[in-house]
């Protein structure tokens, strides 16, 4: 690529920041380059946020309707899959299936909830206020 | 401590040269990264990243650091901590003994890192070269300037838990190297590098991954659109997005090359590094290709142009391959 190709396209997934290249001068010769993103990379990174938002979502419509508790929805937050949830904080994706029960979610002790609260960066307050709050509709 | 940062594509090749720079041992990060034989391709079906395979265009995290220090001689010392306060103990030790101290960390949890790139990856390299009261100097080599993270967000991201997970990992530089015998290292490194890339019985690993990949994309399901359209950009962020100097690290080790063409005023680098600069732009071309493809209206149903690309790739990185092995078996 060369120096006068670099990309600058402002990619909202950069936050704002810039990233390294490494490009040719006009006589071929290498030097680094910041780029502010790249339409072709931000097109493949708005997909997959996307995808995440959509679970996101429909988690969280799930969980007002008293189906689930807020787990998955927390759990797609924080881009996270049920395996990698599952690393995150240790429990087996069996237990974590069982622990999107709502009724089960509900009755769940504050240590469990605290190690929930450790791998989704979400305060166990908010957590524990979820227990009681979270799914009216039975 | 005065210490001098400057921004890297790659976390890993960027705390190397900026550690090794800041002893007094002035050295890029595409050198870094080429003497680490770090260029690579990996199709590994086995990892999953939210249901994608993992596709990797280097080799795996720590392959950098430790193989640099193998072959410069770093005498790099390494500590892992069971618990968090001893972890964090350490780092004050090494840094009031004014060392630069690298770790590695989370990203989720380093809180000068914008939302949008705030992601489970526990691989993340950076430098920690002082402490204000309670706030810890970083120089983060994917960032344009120094930045500044709380001793308890440090401390959760070096001991944040899942796959890869750092267990507070810190290293420090135990020798600077006298000038090194540049022939024989860049000879050598080369020489893995063609090994890796072109010379492994495996079908997932180099140019035969990629051809692996280009068989798997031209057996997609044509019904399946949504998830061909994650795929293909899979693929594309795979190569772009975490930071790889662009075109899948390509264009950094064209750098490597054409430094090392210097170095040793050998011509035939130079032109291998051409060729690497033109196997970068295809590599590219082809990102394009797959996004162009995934913005079409009407679902197109032929792979087999992708996978064309892909192959065309494959066989010019192989052909640059088997001449840069030979180079690397001729005499001094």
């Amino acid at each position: 690529m060369k120096l006068n190709e670099v990309p600058q396209h402002d990619s909202s997934s950069y936050g704002g920041h810039k990233k390294l290249l490494y490009v040719t001068t006009d006589d071929g010769r290498y030097t680094p380059s910041q780029s502010s993103g790249w339409d072709t990379e931000a097109y493949a990174t708005q997909l997959a946020v996307q995808t995440l938002q959509q679970q996101a979502e429909q988690a969280y419509l799930q969980w007002q309707q008293g189906l689930v508790s807020p787990l998955p929805f927390l759990m797609y937050q924080a881009r996270l899959d049920e395996a990698g949830l599952s690393q995150v904080s240790g429990f087996w994706c069996w237990r974590i299936r069982r622990h999107f029960n709502p009724a089960r979610y509900r009755r769940l002790p504050e240590a469990i909830l605290q190690r929930y609260s450790d791998a989704l960066a979400v305060p166990l307050a908010q957590l524990l206020a979820y227990q009681s709050v979270g799914n009216q509709q039975e | 401590m005065t210490f001098s940062h400057q921004q890297s594509a790659h976390c890993e090749s960027g705390v190397m040269s900026s550690l090794l720079t800041n002893a007094g041992f002035a050295i890029s990060e595409p050198m870094v990264f080429g003497l680490s034989s770090a260029l690579a391709f990996a199709y590994l079906p086995i990892i999953k990243l939210n249901g994608m395979p993992l596709i990797a265009y280097r080799m795996p995290p720590k392959h950098i650091i430790n193989t640099l220090n193998k072959r410069l001689g770093l005498a790099i010392q390494t500590q892992r901590f069971s618990n968090a306060a001893a972890g964090q103990q350490a780092l004050d030790q090494a840094l009031a003994k004014q060392q630069a101290v690298g770790l590695q960390t989370s990203v989720f949890w380093l809180p000068y890192f914008p939302a949008e790139m705030r992601f489970h990856f526990n691989a993340h390299n950076l430098l920690v070269y002082g402490k204000q009261q309670d706030n810890y100097l970083i120089s983060d080599p994917v960032f344009e300037d120094v930045v500044q993270c709380d001793a308890a967000a440090l401390t959760k991201a070096r001991f944040a838990k899942g796959a890869l997970a750092p267990k507070g990992l810190m290293y420090t530089l135990g020798n600077t190297p006298a000038e090194p015998n540049w022939p024989r290292l860049i000879r050598q490194s080369i020489k893995a590098t063609s090994r890796i890339l072109d010379g492994l019985p495996l079908p997932w690993i180099g140019v035969r991954g990629i051809l692996h990949l280009a068989n798997k994309i031209a057996r997609l399901d044509p019904a399946a659109v949504k998830y061909n359209r994650l795929y293909l950009t899979h693929i594309v962020r795979m190569q772009e997005e975490i930071g790889t100097g662009g075109a899948g690290f390509r264009f950094m080790y064209a750098s490597f090359l054409q430094e090392a063409a210097d170095k040793l005023n050998e011509p035939l680098l130079q032109q291998a590094a051409n060729e690497m600069t033109q196997i970068g732009d295809g590599w590219r071309g082809f990102a394009s290709q797959l996004v162009q493809y995934c913005k079409a209206k009407q679902a197109n149903t032929d792979f087999a142009p992708l996978a064309a690309s892909l192959r065309v790739l494959a066989q010019h990185e192989r052909e640059l391959m088997q001449q840069l092995a030979a180079w690397s078996r001729s005499g001094f």
